[in-house]
């Protein structure tokens, strides 16, 4: 039994009884204990999955009907809340929460059979791109353990990537899935914003935010669309995908397409990124694609933009850690309303506390026009540059990240320099557009992705390209 | 000059259910911290959901204070952090970005003035603290979330109230409409309350929060316009302060002053979309608006010739008037009117004997009906009518059990009559000289009846036998 396969390889081996859900989940667990130690990728694991694999072995066994999944195990970022299940967002101030409810996403894979595995590692929040911040300590990138795996949803890219689960579900703010995705090679996508139920996703900056899976292949996304994508009741800014099935015509290849290269984001990236991205241009050009060079000229303030909108909206979606429902033991005796506040809010990470006090101050009422609401008026300008790219091109392309992989340490104490590595991913959330990272090189042992976009809804056609570019690769898997 | 603006917040206790979660919006009949979920106690990863209804009610409300609404709202954050709010921020309307609440720039006109009412916005009530323990060492504030979420309406006013008086006639009217309009019930303890802001000529606006019950809220202003009086006349200035309402000792004391005051940072609330109000959405409630006080109290007077005060009282109270609509015809309405303003009043006067009455509207026009029919008198009305609120039986029955039926029989009167006559010796003597005295026997007569005498049978019968004329 080989742990390196497909979602959708891993449905045809169970419905051919080559093994049984137990077999695979008692396996999968085994190779977490053995590797997890070294990699964490995990915060905690599920304790119940193999009597729960067994309950599905039973339901097969005895023609009951069975879910989509059929037990395949998946694993969760720890800033989605799963049922009875500490959801701790690697942060000391939910040290110790266990959420009394699913996230829609995690109701819908729990009703097809899904087993979740365990909850993965990020960056305290889902702020960062290494999961350095993560209070618990980092993951470690399985190519190369001396390197960061990219954030902040690091510990589902290396748990995708190390075999430690088939797929994974990560959040995107601005790259936090297709960043770890394209450091450990694994497919990586942000939906169209509202294509996804948010509810129980723990918000960090809920205007741009999105759930999104890291899986092996392409297919394996759009076999996890089908089960998490549509409109939700509980979150108000779901859309209608119009039950879309993002498996079907999913090999429609893309000839005759027009795709645009982002001309911002092939500057100032590593020449090994450079090359790898003339490589997949090449390719595109082969797959029967109209290449042409686009510029944004607001994509030069997208990250300004970004920052001062997600550190305003942070500053106030993680106002209610203040320890007075939920959080760690601390004495209130001796303390008053407000002191009580500041003492309890010191148990918050730096990248956190560096983004709280971003956020008190960027649309305080003195500062307001002068940063967030100029940081509005980018997005908004950013969105209708973006619109109209897509009126001349279907697709528009650019490496995820605009360097490889790095080592600890290397970056962590300069902010600003951590913040440019999200430069060609953070305008995918400010214009609410589907993009995808797919794994196209492996450059020295480190992985490099291509990030590919569409316009809004056209999460199916972003499906399409990188399910043809990925048909042009053929990378080996991790050595662990 | 004085100059006195209101910011009066409103539950929509006739909703169902909170602003964005299913929990009950009448929350006041659970044990504390048991009409919560995870959105209305902001658990992590949360989102509210808009209640569709919250935002008819808030079109009703505005349309009745004449307020324009915008084809677009939207919700904001209000960001502050206090131990009530679970999300340390409150989802509430604003005015900024090119955004509006659901309505702004309404007039409201009392007693011949114009209030300007600068908007409306739909907002979250926080939850409750409450304080526990006597001594300072043993204080505890304890936190209920149940009323948390529960939707609000916020009614701004410009400062156009020139004294304490306005402000109650205002707040009483507000009230009536709010109640008219089927939103809420002002009655219920904590769905209405107010904050006042209040400067007189050259002193800074001071805002008067935690007035209790609107009815302290004309006190506070009074005191407050007091208060800056008297300072100005020390050459004290007047700062710009927040002062909390000591309902206790009928006076303000400072809260904090205006430097201190928070920077709510509003900005706009990404977790609920913009809401479209279609222009033929905003004719549909127009069409389908309650009939307002004014219009009732006017075709009460106009249609059944009620009189004015009566009029008055009947349009003004929803419960009343809503009684008054179902049990009149074109024959009763001026009796019902009559029964409801002259002894149902005294019967229902408060909310809980409101709920508890057995009063239907049938009941109220059969005995309209009995006393046009002169099957009851008037007198004997009043006791079947408490009979009827307190038993809910039929006027039929209570007639027959309490014996209440009409004496009209002459002979049976007569007998009585001649009673009376025997036993009031020194009356029937004194009845040539004062003739009104008559009246005097009457009364004796229906005494003896127990209210069940015809009063003008029974002076006929009376001026015969006592043979004046």
């Amino acid at each position: 039994m080989n742990l390196e396969i497909s979602a959708l390889k891993y449905l045809d081996e169970i419905k051919n009884e080559n093994f049984t859900v137990e077999e695979f989940i008692s396996k999968t667990i085994e190779h977490i204990k053995k590797i997890d130690g070294n990699l964490h990728a995990f915060l905690s694991i599920n304790e119940k999955a193999i009597q729960q694999a067994k309950e599905i072995d039973r339901k097969i066994k005895s023609k009951e009907k069975i879910g989509k999944c059929m037990g395949m195990p998946l694993s969760i970022k720890d800033n989605i809340c799963v049922k009875d299940t500490k959801t701790t967002c690697a942060s000391k101030m939910l040290e110790d929460f266990i959420s009394p409810y699913d996230a829609t996403v995690i109701k819908n894979l729990k009703s097809e059979d899904a087993i979740i595995i365990g909850k993965t590692n990020l960056d305290e929040f889902a702020m960062g791109l290494t999961t350095e911040f993560s209070a618990f300590g980092p993951s470690k990138n399985p190519w190369n353990t001396d390197y960061v795996p990219g954030g902040s949803s690091g510990g589902s890219a290396v748990s995708v990537s190390a075999l430690e689960c088939i797929a994974s579900l990560g959040s995107d703010t601005g790259g936090s899935v297709r960043n770890p995705a394209s450091f450990c090679s694994t497919v990586g996508f942000k939906p169209t914003y509202g294509l996804i139920s948010r509810y129980g996703l723990i918000s960090y900056s809920n205007s741009i935010e999105q759930i999104g899976p890291l899986t092996r292949t392409v297919e394996d996304t759009a076999f996890l669309l089908n089960i998490i994508a549509g409109q939700d009741p509980m979150d108000n800014t779901t859309i209608d995908n119009k039950g879309e099935n993002y498996l079907k015509n999913l090999d429609a290849g893309i000839d005759g397409k027009k795709i645009g290269v982002i001309s911002e984001m092939t500057k100032n990236v590593d020449k090994e990124v450079s090359s790898a991205t003339k490589n997949a241009i090449v390719q595109f050009e082969k797959l029967g694609a109209k290449i042409e060079e686009i510029s944004l000229d607001m994509i030069d303030y997208s990250v300004a933009s970004y920052y001062t909108i997600t550190a305003t909206e942070a500053g106030s979606n993680l106002a209610r850690y203040d320890n007075l429902r939920y959080g760690y033991d601390f004495d209130l005796e001796g303390y008053e309303f407000n002191s009580y506040i500041s003492k309890a809010r010191k148990n918050f990470g730096p990248e956190v506390t560096r983004r709280m006090i971003l956020g008190g101050f960027v649309p305080s009422a003195g500062h307001a026009g002068k940063y967030f609401l100029k940081a509005l008026k980018v997005k908004n300008k950013l969105t209708a540059e973006i619109n109209e790219a897509f009126t001349k091109v279907d697709l528009l392309i650019s490496p995820t990240v605009p360097i490889l992989p790095f080592k600890f340490g290397e970056k962590i104490d300069d902010p600003v320099a951590l913040f440019l590595i999200d430069f060609n991913t953070v305008t995918a959330n400010l214009t609410g557009k589907p993009a995808i990272s797919v794994p196209f090189e492996i450059s020295n042992g480190l992985p490099i992705g291509i990030q590919i976009h569409a316009n809004t809804l056209q999460d199916k056609l972003v499906l399409q390209a990188a399910h043809a570019l990925e048909k042009t690769t053929n990378l080996p898997g991790v050595s662990i | 000059m004085v100059k006195i603006g209101l910011e009066i917040h409103c539950q929509l206790t006739k909703l169902e259910s909170k602003l964005f979660c299913p929990c009950k919006a009448d929350y006041r009949s659970f044990e504390p911290n048991t009409n919560i979920c995870p959105v209305c106690i902001g658990l992590p990863g949360s989102l509210p959901r808009l209640n569709q209804k919250a935002i008819e009610k808030g079109t009703l409300i505005s349309l009745a204070l004449n307020c324009k609404i915008p084809e677009k709202i939207s919700f904001f954050r209000k960001n502050y952090f206090y131990p009530d709010l679970p999300k340390n921020y409150q989802i509430t309307q604003f005015d900024a970005y090119g955004h509006t609440s659901i309505g702004n720039n309404g007039k409201i006109t009392i007693e011949g003035k114009e209030i300007r009412i600068t908007r409306i916005q739909l907002e979250e009530d926080p939850g409750r603290l409450i304080y526990e323990g006597t001594s300072e060492k043993n204080k505890i504030t304890l936190v209920d979330y149940n009323r948390a979420g529960t939707p609000l309406v916020e009614v701004v006013t410009e400062p156009d109230f020139e004294n304490p008086k306005q402000v109650r006639v205002f707040m009483n009217i507000l009230v009536d409409l709010l109640e008219n309009l089927g939103v809420s019930e002002p009655s219920l303890e904590g769905a209405v309350r107010a904050d006042g802001n209040v400067s007189i000529e050259g002193g800074n606006k001071v805002e008067i929060k935690n007035v209790g019950s609107f009815h302290d809220l004309e006190k506070a202003v009074h005191f407050e316009i007091t208060r800056q009086q008297s300072l100005v006349e020390r050459g004290i200035p007047i700062e710009l302060e927040t002062r909390q309402w000591d309902d206790r000792r009928k006076i303000t004391v400072s809260a904090r002053s205006k430097e201190e005051e928070q920077d709510y940072r509003y900005f706009l609330e990404g977790d609920i979309p913009w809401i479209l109000l279609d222009p033929k959405y905003v004719d549909q409630f127009k069409q389908n608006m309650p009939e307002s006080i004014a219009s009732k109290r006017d075709r009460y007077i106009e249609q059944f010739k009620i009189p004015a005060q009566v009029a008055d009282v009947l349009s003004s109270d929803k419960f009343y008037s809503d009684l008054f609509e179902l049990a009149h015809n074109e024959k009763n309405a001026k009796e019902v009117a009559n029964i409801i303003t002259t002894d149902l009043m005294g019967f229902v006067d408060t909310k809980e004997k409101r709920q508890q009455s057995k009063l239907t509207s049938k009941h109220l026009s059969d005995l309209a009906n009995a006393i046009i029919n002169n099957t009851i008198t008037r007198n004997s009305s009043k006791s079947a009518l408490q009979e009827i609120v307190k038993t809910g039986k039929s006027l039929n029955e209570i007639i027959t059990e309490l014996d209440l039926g009409h004496v009209s029989d002459e002979f049976e009167l007569s007998a009585v009559i001649e009673k009376v006559i025997n036993e009031e010796s020194i009356a029937v003597k004194e009845i040539k000289e004062k003739p009104e005295t008559v009246n005097f026997l009457v009364g004796k007569v229906m005494k003896k009846t127990k209210g069940k005498a015809d009063p003008s049978l029974t002076l006929e019968l009376l001026k015969k036998k006592l043979k004046i004329y």
